[in-house]
């Protein structure tokens, strides 16, 4: 296995060595004399095509290629949360000290720390029989988390010795498992190939709603556990922001972020707030349920590629523990772009707009790898896609946005429009869709008095006429239309204003608990009823929507937080009272 | 490294590029002389090699080069400029040779020009505004220390004037510090190149400044490295010498046409209009190094600009370098034809690091706020203008007649300045309440009561 070739051809990432036969594809390697990161990606002989997860500069024709006998794993155990890694999973902290604040290239590190102890609980004893993925024991690795400690899927057996209750390192053994004879020694880690989706049970139809605090999102375009997303939109629509709401609020138990060609300052930031932002359930810091994975546009174009596997291979791995992952995968149009660039200097034949022919069946294979399960624990576990999708010129025509639709059920269609007049989230929603809200029926059914589905598409149906009513506007004045349809405009202008925008700097209005988004919902619709039976009464819209507190309604979002949503209710009354007095009904 | 081989083996001669052949011991991307007949010495650097083959991008052009009389020695090491502190005050090429007939500087140091990218977990994040004076920068898409804010122009619009007014003007109010300007021109014209000269020795700025000119008639692939030899400078500044380097780079789009030129000379595949594929990755590896590092004092803060072919913001150049700069300032034609100066388009322009540069302690309370409702209030303006085109101005309530003069009192008013009027934020944010106070108080949907009953004057 270690037979050493030799470096033929250097073409940027892109590396190709002879005299390496029986290379397996996607084999790990190490290239040249400063043993760079690499992975096979193309076989012909005793040639063999690598792509370097490390800048290229100063290697050598002639220099040495080894295999490593194993393809690009990544290591899952005790130490993933609250980490910052690269796109094949060295810890950039490491990386820091050991090359100072800029990032050379050559550095060996394991992903997971080898000296650390945890507390580790044993939960089977001798002589039980551990099954493949199967939990043995746990480690409480933050106070958010309990990590439980896997069987490796492709192991198992009878556990002849293990641990009591203590502390350890994860490279200490503490089981032992007996099968036919054979001995394997268990550690709290276990490595997996992040090309290959780790099994499970069965795969179940997803039923929960992922709460991600977001309004437009939980009330009209829902995603549910297990399900997949897609954010697209142009530059300067909001894709990280709406990214990093997602990461910071939803009610998954494990967040995997991965920055993928983006900027580094975003991944900074995350840095700052992650610590700091507090969960809405249990008042802990963000971080302590987050892993993040960070190739920025100038880091390798080759590890981005990897960066998207190594963060998906993570989530299933909490997934297997009886966990709701979430994945932000931002943005895997830089994904699709380093396969197009490797696929260049393959010299392959390319299909649309240079991009390979595969990119349809490699994004098929990422999304297929969210889904809720039954994991060969036993337990009920998610994971959650959401990848944000950045088309060149914000043309939802090309072949990143139009491949990835195939594959996910809810598209968030980010707007320009909407950002320029600073609408956030700039999320359309007239060309946004969910194919998950008959799953998230029953859930959202159960807390409205199964009202939800009625007022989101009486809504959705105003939101519709307002943009019609546009077009006439647009030809004939506002002054023209009949006073329903005034009305419509208004009461748009509420759902816009006061539901749909949501700040994410305001600290009340950044995350909308499940029953003040409903509440505030179903007040601008009760609103645009009350005023209905006003204008019959002969009362104009103008003098309604003047009322101090119909303004003030679009605020609400912001001054009612979400301890006290009832307030919303008593804020209905006080509008109520003013329309009577405008029809002359009131005291 | 000096007693390397001489190869005499060009076999191939394509635009910029010579495949040299038979050679060995040569690494990817290192640095390359090459001498013509005439004895004529030109540097290049490897590209690609394939077997014996090697790939060299001569920076100075192929004109003159033959495949019998041209030789051919690897250096064997990356390009790298000698770098020191005297740079500043001094004009160089794209090598980051003086070209100002003065004698070489003092080297305290040579480092390679595509430097290395900041570890993430390393990077500190902008939060000083940095004051620019110029109404529509501060007010509203402001900029902060370590931000990378582009500007998207058009072919005859101000970008020159307005880059070298932000160049004279730039200050963090209430703050002493070492202050450098490193200028990047690429494939701009001599007398455009003269006036950028001019403009700084006259504002004084020179001396605080170091100018890397690649002109338009200059070799394209030095034009590629020019703005890394540029930013090696910049690094060195900011984070051996402490110093908040502003760095202008200006054009863009050359830069990129000249990435078109040498990717199509290797034959490479194409992805949108001919550009290479990698043309994000190669965008990133120069807009990256803007930034600030935990623990180091200075910062580099970058201002690209590039002008969009045909005005199209979605054109490949314009496009990637939204998706990587924090933000875009966009000028428009059509307040340039109106004659406001700077005609920058607030409406498409953004700065995404604005909402952690101001507010309470760094700027004041209600900046945020009142960048925001000027512009919705504009955004409204605008629609209400090309509606009021259609259907006069009878058609429109009282109420958005008070937005159409909103609208151009804006733009007369807050947007308009002199080329050398430098304005504090109070003046800017006192011209924005005046502004605001045109529009009845009950539009101030985005603004908390209390700014109102402060700053709103009521008429």
């Amino acid at each position: 296995m270690t037979k050493i070739g030799r470096i033929t051809k250097i073409s940027g990432p892109v590396v190709q060595a002879e005299g390496v036969a029986g290379l397996e594809m996607h084999e790990l390697t190490m290239v040249g004399n400063e043993e760079l990161i690499g992975e096979v990606v193309r076989v012909e002989g005793d040639l063999a095509t690598i792509q370097v997860y490390e800048d290229t500069a100063g290697l050598k024709l002639g220099e040495p290629v080894k295999g490593s006998g194993m393809p690009l794993a990544v290591e899952l155990g005790p130490g993933l949360l609250e980490s910052i890694f690269d796109g094949i999973q060295r810890p950039l902290t490491v990386i820091r000290d050991a090359t100072g604040d800029f990032v050379k290239r050559g550095v060996k590190a394991t992903a997971l720390p080898r000296d650390k102890k945890w507390h580790f609980v044993p939960l089977k004893k001798i002589g039980d029989y551990a099954s493949p993925g199967s939990i043995i024991g746990k480690v409480q690795e933050t106070p958010l988390l309990e990590h439980r400690i896997l069987v490796p899927p492709n192991r198992e057996g009878k556990i002849e010795f293990i641990f009591e209750e203590g502390e350890y390192k994860i490279e200490d053994c503490i089981a032992k498992l007996s099968r036919d004879g054979e001995i394997y020694e268990l550690k709290m880690y276990h490595k997996w190939p992040v090309r290959k989706p780790r099994p499970y049970i069965e795969r179940l139809e997803p039923s929960e709603p992922v709460i991600t605090g977001q309004r437009i999102i939980d009330m009209f375009f829902p995603v549910a556990k297990g399900g997949a997303v897609s954010i697209p939109g142009g530059f300067g629509t909001g894709k990280t922001i709406t990214s990093h709401q997602l990461a910071a609020w939803s009610d998954c138990e494990v967040i995997v972020y991965i920055g993928c060609g983006e900027r580094g300052n975003e991944m900074t930031e995350v840095l700052i707030n992650f610590p700091e932002w507090k969960d809405p359930r249990s008042g802990r810091p963000l971080m302590e349920r987050t892993v993040l994975i960070a190739n920025t546009s100038n880091m390798p174009v080759a590890a981005r590629e990897a960066s998207i596997y190594t963060g998906v291979t993570i989530a299933e791995y909490f997934r297997d523990m009886g966990y709701n992952v979430g994945v932000m995968a931002d943005s895997t149009s830089r994904w699709a772009e380093a396969l197009r660039e490797i696929s260049g200097r393959l010299e392959e034949m390319p299909a649309e707009e240079g991009y390979p022919s595969y990119l349809a069946s490699r994004l098929g294979e990422f999304y297929e790898r969210a889904g809720r399960v039954k994991s060969l624990s036993g337990l009920y576990g998610s994971v959650t896609l959401v990848g944000a999708v950045s088309p060149p010129g914000g043309d939802f025509s090309e072949p990143v946005t139009v491949h990835t639709k195939r594959f996910v059920r809810a598209f968030w269609a980010l707007d320009s429009a909407l950002a320029s007049m600073r609408h956030y989230p700039a999320i359309n929603w007239l060309t946004s869709y969910s194919e998950y809200t008959d799953y998230v029926e029953k859930w959202w059914n159960e807390r409205t008095n199964g009202k939800w589905k009625e007022l989101r598409l009486k809504a959705l149906d105003i939101l519709k006429k307002e943009d019609d009513l546009k077009e006439v506007i647009r030809l004939v004045g506002i002054e023209s239309l009949p006073e329903t349809e005034k009305l419509i405009m208004e009461t748009a202008r509420l759902l816009r204003e006061g539901f749909l925008q949501q700040n994410a700097y305001d600290p009340v209005d950044t995350y909308s608990s499940p029953e003040k988004q409903f509440k505030l919902l179903s007040a601008i619709l009760q609103f645009h009823e009350m005023a209905l039976r006003a204008i019959s009464k002969g009362v104009p819209v103008a003098k309604i929507s003047s009322l101090p507190s119909v303004t003030d309604l679009a605020k609400v979002r912001m001054s009612i937080p979400n301890e006290k949503a009832e307030e919303i209710d008593r804020f209905l009354e006080r509008i109520q009272n003013d329309i009577k007095r405008l029809t002359g009904e009131g005291v | 490294m000096t007693a390397s081989v001489e190869y005499r083996s060009v076999q191939k001669i394509s635009g910029p590029l010579i495949f040299v052949e038979g050679v060995s011991d040569v690494g990817f991307n290192e640095m390359v002389e090459v001498r013509d007949a005439e004895g004529g010495l030109r540097r290049g650097r490897v590209l690609e090699i394939n077997r014996g083959v090697a790939a060299v991008e001569v920076f100075e052009g192929t004109t003159g080069l033959s495949t019998t009389s041209t030789s051919v020695r690897f250096l064997g090491k990356p390009l790298t400029i000698p770098l020191s502190t005297e740079m500043l005050g001094r004009v160089f090429n794209g090598l980051g040779e003086p070209i100002d007939g003065g004698p070489a500087p003092f080297t305290e140091e040579y480092r390679d020009v595509n430097g290395l990218p900041m570890n993430p977990y390393s990077r500190d994040y902008p939060t000083q505004f940095i004051q620019t004076g110029i109404s529509a920068i501060d007010g509203m898409d402001t900029l902060v220390r370590g931000q990378k804010l582009p500007i998207f122009s058009g072919s005859g619009l101000p970008h020159n004037l307005l880059a070298t007014q932000i160049a004279r003007q730039a200050t963090i109010v209430g703050e002493e510090v070492s202050f450098a300007v490193v200028f990047v021109a690429m494939g701009i014209k001599h007398d455009e190149a003269a006036f950028f000269k001019r403009s700084f020795e006259e504002s004084g700025a020179l001396k605080n400044s170091a100018i890397f000119l690649n002109l338009a008639d200059d070799p394209p692939v030095e034009r590629l490295v020019t703005p890394r030899s540029a930013l090696t400078l910049a690094e060195y500044l900011a984070f051996e010498q402490d110093m908040h380097v502003l760095v202008i780079l200006t054009d863009m789009t050359n830069y990129a046409e000249a990435l078109r030129e040498i990717s199509a000379a290797r034959e490479e595949v194409p992805s949108r209009k001919g550009y290479p594929g990698y043309m994000y990755s190669d965008f990133a590896s120069i807009y990256e190094r803007a930034g600030r590092i935990k623990g180091r004092k200075g910062s580099i803060t970058q201002m690209p600009v590039l002008t969009m072919p045909n005005d199209d913001i979605t054109h490949p150049i314009p496009d990637l370098t939204g998706y990587i700069t924090e933000g875009q300032i966009v000028l428009d034609r059509d307040l340039h034809r109106r004659g406001i100066y700077p005609p920058i388009n607030i409406l498409p322009s953004l700065s995404r690091l604005m909402k952690d540069g101001i507010g309470k302690g760094k700027t004041r309370e209600d900046h945020g706020p009142v960048a925001s409702q000027l512009y919705s209030a504009y955004a409204r303006a605008q629609e209400l203008r090309s509606l009021s085109a259609i259907i006069g101005e009878e058609g429109l309530t009282e109420k958005d007649r008070a937005y159409l003069r909103f609208g151009d009192s804006f733009e007369r008013k807050f947007l308009s300045q002199g080329i050398d009027e430098n304005r504090s934020l109070e003046t800017t944010l006192a011209l924005a309440w005046e502004q605001l106070s045109l529009l009845p108080e009950t539009e101030l949907t985005r603004i908390p009561d209390r700014f109102v009953k402060m700053y709103y004057k009521r008429t």
